[in-house]
């Protein structure tokens, strides 16, 4: 048997584990790590220039491929600052492995130098946690990692490593686990049959049914499944902002997404419905709107991998625990054999109220002659990348914008934080996915508030060359705060203006990129047209937008799902 | 309502504070909490006693078994079960006050297990309302110590939680 150090067993463990790249910043308790890296070629190791950035692009690579990606830090602030990009991926279900130096065991507890207990800090936000406690371990504690963090409900698993497991010129026996086990953790393989068939006969019966099908599709990678089950029972399909391209957004049946900033279709068709099907989504509060008058005349079916997803906010009335892939496929057998048959007719009238309801509101928007109209600008992009593209959005205004009006008809293809909501996670997510998919084009919408969070990282783009398309619709504002405040606050913009923002075309220069200012109506089309056309540069487009636009629908706060504004004037 | 979560727990480092994380995570009531290692020293039992709606209790479960170190836990109070709680309380015992506590103990099947000239240290075994009838009847104003285990608590008849 080989004979490696602890660094070199934890690098051979992930080249064992197929790792193409990792994400990191290099510093003192990780030094031997970064030497037995510099020592081999297979995996490749990207340097950000800010931790969080490395997890985001962690991240990105694995929302586009459905696999766990890997970070690489050293112990104390290079471990915290992974912390908002763990709990981005945790609160997204994203499989990951954040590998974190620390002080030698010897030293654990006594205030050393960058010591952080890493262990707890990040408790709270990760699937799991591990710490290796001796060097042989580190090839059953990696294997363990990526298996927790892939299997079952997907999130991230931090592993501890004290310096002293990774000694250079101390050597173990070197085994790369072939399969791992553990007795306490057993996801579950498939649903309930009792429990399936029970939730056919309601589907096949149900006057007004619709599938509410959320991230859980996404990566259960159960889109076709879903599809199939859908023309079947003839319904509805809305998704989550998680679940977008989970279902194509050009079927028939699909009613765009649902919930605050959801399609009026959909939030009136769930709350006119008698039978939800859940699929993969969690009921939370950016969807239900107050759940004490959520949906009052609809049963449930809840098919969920977790348990403790089920029944958390508004009761099931048929619970499946499995994963969505396979309890689909279960349902398309059933309803294939059965002998009951969708009602046709019920069916026609409850698309006939739908159609209506679509053509009343049906994402409208005024444009204007003088101003750029933000949804115009993700319209117009997604025109010229075919609709194809993989975004990547930050959070805010532009986010719900990009989501409304890109017209998403794969699954992988919409990246962004919606359950944290993190500002900063758009261009390096975009990173990630692009440095993994170089021929394809990617696109990060965002503002000019979020790209700031993280803006250093147009240094790592040019230094792995990187050719992603940053939109930044340009409000002058934190919009959506301003938004809030403008419906709730009297419009009081209490510190949601940003002064003094940056010349973003010399920004972009600076760092050895291309740059494009928009102001012009006239111009977006040509000048967007002139950025796609560089395949081979980084374009950051900084677009001035109409800074006094809102994002329509909204959910009034408190309200049912059906209670929404439509536009600044029109409530429903 | 009030409940009896019984777990059986990986004894490994830092599992106890994930359990212990996660109820303060929540925001879910934590009683009473005890742990101890069982005769499988790999495992720990833990018996925490909670409160909350039926809602609550069922995601504490749930939260509960998606830790990876929760190897299986138990309800107690789903089904016929046996409570215990240790109990040791330090008693100002005076002149006649002596042989009325005594009395009490012995009502109460509890034991002197200490004595000085002014002071009865008293255990007791029972369930929580047992404990708390006892130091009721001897009056909180000579009570100078309580020192309390936390429930453990069993599971009546053949069921038992193990692997
Ligand atoms: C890290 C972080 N801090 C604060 C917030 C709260 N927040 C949500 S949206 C928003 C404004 C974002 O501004 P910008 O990026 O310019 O986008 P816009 O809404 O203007 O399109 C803020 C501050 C957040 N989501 N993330
Ligand atoms: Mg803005």
């Amino acid at each position: 048997m080989e004979l490696l150090s602890g660094a070199d067993m934890l690098i051979r463990s992930l080249q064992d584990e197929g790792i193409e790249y990792i994400y990191g910043y290099p510093g003192g308790a990780a030094l031997h790590i970064y030497d037995a890296l510099f020592r081999q070629d297979k995996v490749k190791h990207i340097l950000v220039r800010h931790e969080q950035a490395a997890v985001h692009m962690a991240d990105g690579y694995a929302r586009a491929t459905g696999k766990p990606g890997t970070v690489l830090v050293t112990s104390g602030p290079g471990a915290t600052n992974t912390i908002t990009g763990i709990a981005t991926a945790f609160m997204d279900s994203i499989p990951m492995v954040v590998l974190c130096g620390q002080v030698a065991s010897t030293l654990i507890g006594e205030d050393a130098f960058q010591e952080t207990d890493m262990i707890g800090v990040s408790r709270p936000v990760v699937k799991h946690n591990l710490s290796v406690r001796h060097p042989e371990e580190i090839p059953e504690v990696v294997a363990k990692a990526y298996y927790i963090a892939a299997t079952g409900r997907p999130g991230p698993v931090v592993v501890d490593i004290p310096k002293d497991m990774t000694t250079p010129n101390e050597r173990y026996e070197y085994l790369y686990p072939k399969k791992v086990k553990l007795r306490s953790y057993n996801p579950a393989i498939r649903g309930h049959a009792g429990q399936i068939k029970k939730a056919v006969d309601m589907m096949v019966a149900a006057k007004r049914p619709v599938i509410y099908a959320g991230g859980g599709v996404v990566l259960g990678k159960a889109s076709k499944q879903l599809a199939d089950l859908a023309h079947l029972l003839g319904c509805p399909v809305t998704n989550t902002l998680m679940g977008i391209g989970g279902f194509p957004a050009s079927d028939k049946q699909h009613i765009g997404w649902l919930g605050m900033h959801g399609t009026y279709e959909s939030n009136m068709v769930m709350h006119h419905s008698d039978l939800i099907l859940c699929v993969g989504a969690r009921f939370d509060d950016r969807v239900t709107n107050a759940t004490e008058k959520f949906c009052p005349g609809a049963r449930i079916v809840h098919i969920d991998i977790d348990p403790a997803s089920i029944s958390k906010t508004i009761n099931a009335d048929v619970p499946i625990v499995g994963p969505v892939d396979a309890v689909l496929k279960e349902m398309i057998g059933l309803v294939k054999e059965s002998a009951e048959k969708p009602d046709a007719e019920a069916l026609a009238a409850w698309w006939k109220q739908i159609e209506e309801w679509r053509a009343f509101h049906g994402m409208r928007y005024e444009t204007s002659d003088t101003h750029i109209k933000p949804q115009e600008v993700v319209e117009a992009v997604w025109r010229l990348t075919g609709g194809d593209a993989y975004v990547t959005s930050d959070v805010g205004q532009h986010q719900m914008f990009a989501a409304q009006y890109y017209k998403f008809d794969k699954p992988n293809r919409w990246i962004n934080s919606g359950g944290l909501g993190t500002m900063g996670f758009g261009l390096p997510a975009a990173m990630g996915v692009k440095l993994n998919f170089p021929d394809d084009e990617v696109v990060c919408f965002t503002g000019e508030g979020s790209i700031q969070m993280n803006i250093q990282e147009l240094s790592t783009c040019k230094q792995y060359n990187l050719p992603v398309k940053i939109v930044n619709l340009n409000n002058q504002a934190l919009g959506m705060v301003k938004q809030w405040q403008d419906m709730n606050y009297e419009s009081r913009h209490s510190q949601s203006y940003m002064g003094s923002l940056p010349d973003f075309v010399k920004l972009a220069e600076a760092y050895g990129h291309v740059g494009i200012r928009i102001d012009k109506k006239e111009d977006l089309e040509p000048k967007l047209k002139e950025a796609f056309a560089m395949k081979d540069k980084l374009v950051f487009l900084d677009i001035y937008v109409d800074p006094y636009e809102h994002v329509y629908p909204m959910q009034v706060a408190r309200g049912s799902m059906k209670d929404m504004w439509l536009s600044k004037t029109e409530r429903v | 309502m009030r409940r009896i979560i019984s777990v059986l727990l990986e004894n490994e480092p830092g599992a106890l504070s994930r359990v212990v994380g996660l109820f303060s995570q929540r925001n879910y009531n934590i009683e009473t909490l005890t742990v101890a290692p069982t005769e499988d020293e790999t495992l720990s039992r833990l018996t925490v006693t909670t409160t909350g709606s039926d809602r609550v209790i069922e995601q504490i479960t749930k939260q509960l078994n998606k830790l990876i170190e929760v190897v299986k836990l138990v309800d107690l109070t789903e089904g016929a079960h046996i409570e215990r709680e240790l109990m040791l309380v330090k008693l100002k015992a005076t002149g006649s006050q002596r042989a009325e506590i005594k009395r009490t103990v012995d009502i109460f099947r509890g034991q002197i297990v200490d004595v000085t000239s002014t002071v009865y240290t008293v255990q007791l075994a029972g369930n929580s309302e047992k404990l708390d009838a006892f130091i009721q009847s001897v009056g909180t104003s000579g009570v100078l110590e309580v020192v309390r285990t936390g429930v453990s608590g069993i599971a009546r008849g053949e069921k038992v939680l193990s692997l």
